[in-house]
């Protein structure tokens, strides 16, 4: 508000009141004035409409079948049954707890490799000076814009033909090591590490590897844990290659999400137990680590 | 020279290669290998139990582009890709601007709208599916108790549409608004302060510099956006327990035809494969036209601001 009656006065007020005030201004800007009520409050509706479907899946968990057809408004106040239906969502007959497992191990060995891979990339696009570098770096950034899910069919028949289909290895190799992690790791090494380093380990008598291994890694680390979140976040969610892939024998949280609701569809309560089951630990992370999610996003929106 | 010479220049020599090495032999082997092999698949009788049994030419592509089906699925996947990207955009733009304010807990309002893109697809649509449902679901409920009539999220095309679109919404607008809330943090305080000085208020300075700034990032969120929403699977398909895209497939999109086709009722890679490769082609055709139109409309809004602002 205050900046349209500024604006008003400066419209009709002389050049040196005008400087006057743009000098006040540089000093305090734009940015350092608090904002009132309203944009807390237009911000407060925002998180509530991202938190509100969660806990309203949280409260058809903790109530019963009987009780959700009953009333489709529930009531705020979550009931008791919560852990009776986690409890009968892990002794149906999905194989909810190989699901968990499942989840767990892909996501962690996937997180680990793409930012292993990618760092070694990263390092050399960023710090290695090569024939072609150029050329290939912005080839890695191209095939960011290739829809290569679209390629599943062959690659469903590779799996066939290698007989890794039901085995979580034909989930994890597809995405061992993305462009997206390549690119991310070339832009934070190629500031974050000097190149005196590097030659003071050569001089040393470090073999390339070796550098890589006590210098690079080490400095990669805070992009790389970013890199690892969002990795992590990405291969807990994914469904469409893990559901074609895998199939119900072995399935992923998301592709067990699916089975429950194919056989437990009339069971709201059951079904939004394994939801909250699936999405608690996602959960659990982001609150410990979701800053630097948020950090990770806008470093990546600046320098992509 | 001597041996340990020459194998630590040949080390110098070949580790660069030796480190980008395991992207691309992967990117060939898992990425573009099968992307191309789609194109042969395509021109086989190739099924999903017997393999290939033989070159058929174009007749995939002809009964593929023969079903009406498929063509539905086209309309149904761009309906919602339109419903889910253009207002997100908008969406994510307000708030980036509200978060651009001298907040007092910065990080926790951040990650206030970052929390639904912790949460699957496929969990969001579950929940979705349900505060959606005809019957019993809460949005109904409410509009029954407001006075208004129920809708038919699962029995009316554009409704369901509305629905599935809301769910990609839910999902990432917080993600795409901190995107654009990071451009905006980039735009040069005097830009701003120099359009406020020239006269502009707080809505013409936005419009008029913040905005036409943002052009880059708009271009980038709406490529992105692209890819992606079309290729759309998982919220439409758990949309209700029966999988298909609705009773009429009044929801079923270009890639849950495919799945139907290859794994699902035929078991027929072959026409599957034809699906993929002109869902490929139309996201090609498709980005580029918004590429087009994303930069002719940011150009043309940040022109004279920007030679204004550049004397």
């Amino acid at each position: 508000m205050s900046s349209v009656a500024s604006a008003h006065q400066l419209a009709g007020a002389g050049a040196g009141r005008a400087a006057a005030r743009r000098r006040r201004r540089s000093q305090m800007t734009e940015g350092q004035r608090r904002p009132g009520w309203v944009t807390y409050t237009v911000l407060g509706l925002v998180i509530l409409i991202s938190v509100v479907p969660l806990y309203y899946a949280f409260l058809l968990s903790a109530s019963t079948a009987e009780d959700i057809a009953r009333n489709p408004i529930p009531s705020p106040i979550p009931q008791s049954h919560f852990v009776e239906n986690v409890m009968r969502v892990l002794n149906s007959g999905i194989g909810f707890w190989g699901a968990i497992g499942n989840s767990v191990i892909v996501s962690v060995i996937t997180s680990l490799s793409v930012v292993f891979f990618s760092t070694l990339a990263g390092y050399s696009f960023a710090k290695l000076r090569f024939r072609g570098r150029n050329g290939m770096l912005a080839f890695v950034i191209g095939t960011m814009a290739v829809p290569t899910q679209l390629g599943i069919i062959p690659l469903f028949i590779i799996m066939s033909n290698l007989g890794w289909t039901g085995k979580l290895i034909s989930v994890i190799v597809p995405g061992a090591v993305t462009a997206f992690g390549v690119f991310w790791m070339t832009q934070y090494l190629s500031e974050a590490l000097p190149f005196e380093l590097i030659e003071a380990a050569r001089v040393d008598g470090c073999s390339m590897i070796r550098t890589f291994w006590h210098v690079a890694l080490p400095a990669a680390r805070p992009a790389a844990a970013m890199l690892a979140l969002f990795t992590f976040v990405g291969s807990w969610t994914n469904f469409f290659w893990p559901f074609i892939v895998l199939g119900s024998t072995n399935p992923t949280l998301p592709v067990a999400l699916q089975l429950l609701q194919a056989s437990y569809f009339k069971d709201m309560s059951l079904i939004m137990a394994g939801v909250v089951l699936a999405t608690l630990p996602l959960l659990a992370l982001f609150a410990v680590a979701g800053r630097h999610l948020v950090s990770g996003i806008m470093a990546g929106a600046v320098k992509g | 020279m001597t041996w340990r010479q020459r194998l630590s220049r040949w080390d110098v020599k070949s580790a660069p290669y030796l480190y980008i090495a395991p992207f691309f032999v992967l990117f060939a082997l898992v990425g573009l290998f099968p992307l191309l092999y789609t194109g042969w698949v395509a021109l086989n009788k190739w099924s999903l139990v017997k393999g290939n049994q033989g070159f058929i030419g174009l007749a995939n592509f002809q009964y593929v582009l023969s079903q009406s089906r498929f063509w539905d699925g086209v309309a149904n996947t761009f309906s919602i890709f339109l419903l889910s990207s253009v207002p997100q955009i908008f969406l994510a733009i307000g708030i980036a601007a509200v978060l651009n304010a001298n907040l007092r807990a910065k990080t926790f309002w951040r990650m206030g709208v970052l929390v639904p893109y912790v949460v699957a697809p496929v969990a969001v649509s579950l929940v979705f599916g349900k505060l959606f449902a005809d019957e019993s679901g809460v949005v109904n409920a409410i509009l029954t108790n407001i006075g208004l009539d129920p809708i038919g999220w699962h029995s009316d095309r554009f409704w369901s549409h509305v629905a599935i679109a809301t769910m990609v919404n839910f999902r990432w607008t917080g993600y795409n608004t901190l995107i654009f809330l990071a451009a905006m943090q980039a735009i040069p305080n005097d830009v701003i302060e120099a359009s406020i000085v020239d006269g502009a208020n707080r809505w013409q300075s936005f419009f008029s510099v913040t905005v036409p700034m943002l052009r880059p990032t708009i271009i980038f969120v709406v490529i992105t956006s692209t890819i992606g929403g079309l290729q759309i699977f998982d919220e439409p398909r758990l949309f209700d327990n029966f999988s298909l895209g609705g009773p009429d497939r009044e929801w079923m999109t270009v890639t849950m035809y495919l799945y139907e086709l290859g794994w699902n009722v035929q078991k027929n890679l072959g026409r599957s494969a034809a699906v993929a490769w002109l869902l490929f082609l139309i996201i090609v055709i498709f980005a580029l036209i918004n590429y087009a139109i994303t930069r002719r409309i940011a150009s043309s809004e940040s022109h004279p601001k920007r030679k204004a602002l550049a004397k």
